[in-house]
């Protein structure tokens, strides 16, 4: 059976599909391979900086005779990683009540849980949260004396990893623009699609950390 | 309405499924940096293939759960699994050609 004419007049494909629904999972498709590329260039450079400081082993300079410490923080990063993966829990609990916003709440409970505009405020927290720890480990890596010029672990790793904290950064403003309209008109189920479409790639780009955490960051 | 339409509008997961599939998610990450800290354990041979594992699982749990792809349109399946296969299929390769698959295969000195 074939999507009707008014289907296709109304934002639908012949596939009976939304084409914006359709285009965002070609879009984060095509994402997986330009992520997959930068992935396999840190993969690539692994271990084959010639001087440090490494991610982690310690390094000892030997011209200045200074020890570089192992660079990577897995505490911070674990604790960063904690907060992505709940921002993910906050983005289809605002996808939920936008989609439930005329279901009558009767609870304290369903009224929290209903709130499109606190899950869609956490997730924008907790997205902003990420990029402060982000900022807090690009800091102190600078400080301790790694930056993008310095070695090819320093060049894959703050490619990847900015990469993803820009796309974080996009997912960010996407979230205070929706939770904008939120307040002027309200979000009902008439937005879930574009509610749906934002969530998709806040979920995307909490995937590709999920790889990028174990790959550079835990596999020594 | 066609019946991809009407597919792509079955039910979502409740609200008690997102938050199992959260703990199960921290559980996961949890068990993750235990393993990086369990003493010896990072120089053996399981260490990789338990972290990997582990990674997959979080990474297809978001994306059947989170991004609906358990409940949504097959086409919307085939639009992410297509392009992820090619995706792990260039960091095989280049690895094979370049990392470490060909260092420990002397296929570079």
């Amino acid at each position: 059976m074939t999507a009707t004419a008014a289907d296709v007049g109304h934002g639908y494909t012949t596939t009976g599909l939304p084409h914006r629904k359709i285009a965002i999972w070609a879009f984060i498709g095509s994402e997986c391979m330009l992520f997959a590329s930068l992935i396999s260039t840190y993969l690539i450079y692994k271990g084959r900086s010639i001087a440090g400081p490494f991610p982690h082993e310690a390094w000892t300079d030997p011209s200045t005779h200074h020890v570089y410490k192992a660079i990577l923080n897995i505490p911070v990063t674990s604790c960063s990683t904690f907060v992505l993966l709940m921002s993910s829990l906050a983005m289809v609990l605002a996808l939920a009540a936008v989609e439930n916003r005329d279901v009558p709440k009767h609870t304290l409970g369903d009224r929290i849980l209903g709130s499109s505009k606190l899950w869609l405020f956490t997730t924008a927290l907790l997205g902003a949260t990420f990029l402060s720890f982000q900022a807090y480990e690009f800091t102190s890596f600078v400080h301790e004396g790694l930056t993008i010029r310095t070695n090819l672990f320093g060049s894959s790793f703050f490619t990847l990893t900015g990469f993803h904290g820009a796309h974080v950064t996009a997912g960010v403003l996407w979230l205070l623009t929706m939770l904008g309209i939120d307040f002027k008109r309200g979000l009902g189920p008439k937005d879930a699609l574009n509610v749906d479409i934002m969530a998709l790639y806040w979920h995307f780009v909490d995937v590709v950390w999920i790889a990028i955490f174990t790959l550079i960051y835990l596999i020594k | 309405m066609s019946d991809a339409h009407a597919e792509s509008h079955e039910a979502h997961p409740t609200w008690s499924t997102y938050w199992k599939v959260a703990l199960i998610l921290t559980v996961i990450t949890v068990i993750e940096v235990w393993c990086y800290y369990l003493k010896g354990f990072p120089e053996t041979a399981y260490f990789v293939p338990t972290l990997l594992i582990l990674s997959a699982v979080k990474f297809v749990i978001v994306v059947l759960f989170y991004m609906h792809l358990k409940y949504d349109a097959k086409l919307y399946r085939a639009l992410f699994t297509g392009p992820f296969l090619v995706a792990m299929a260039t960091i095989i390769v280049l690895m094979f050609l370049f990392g470490k698959f060909a260092i420990h295969l002397s296929l570079l000195t």
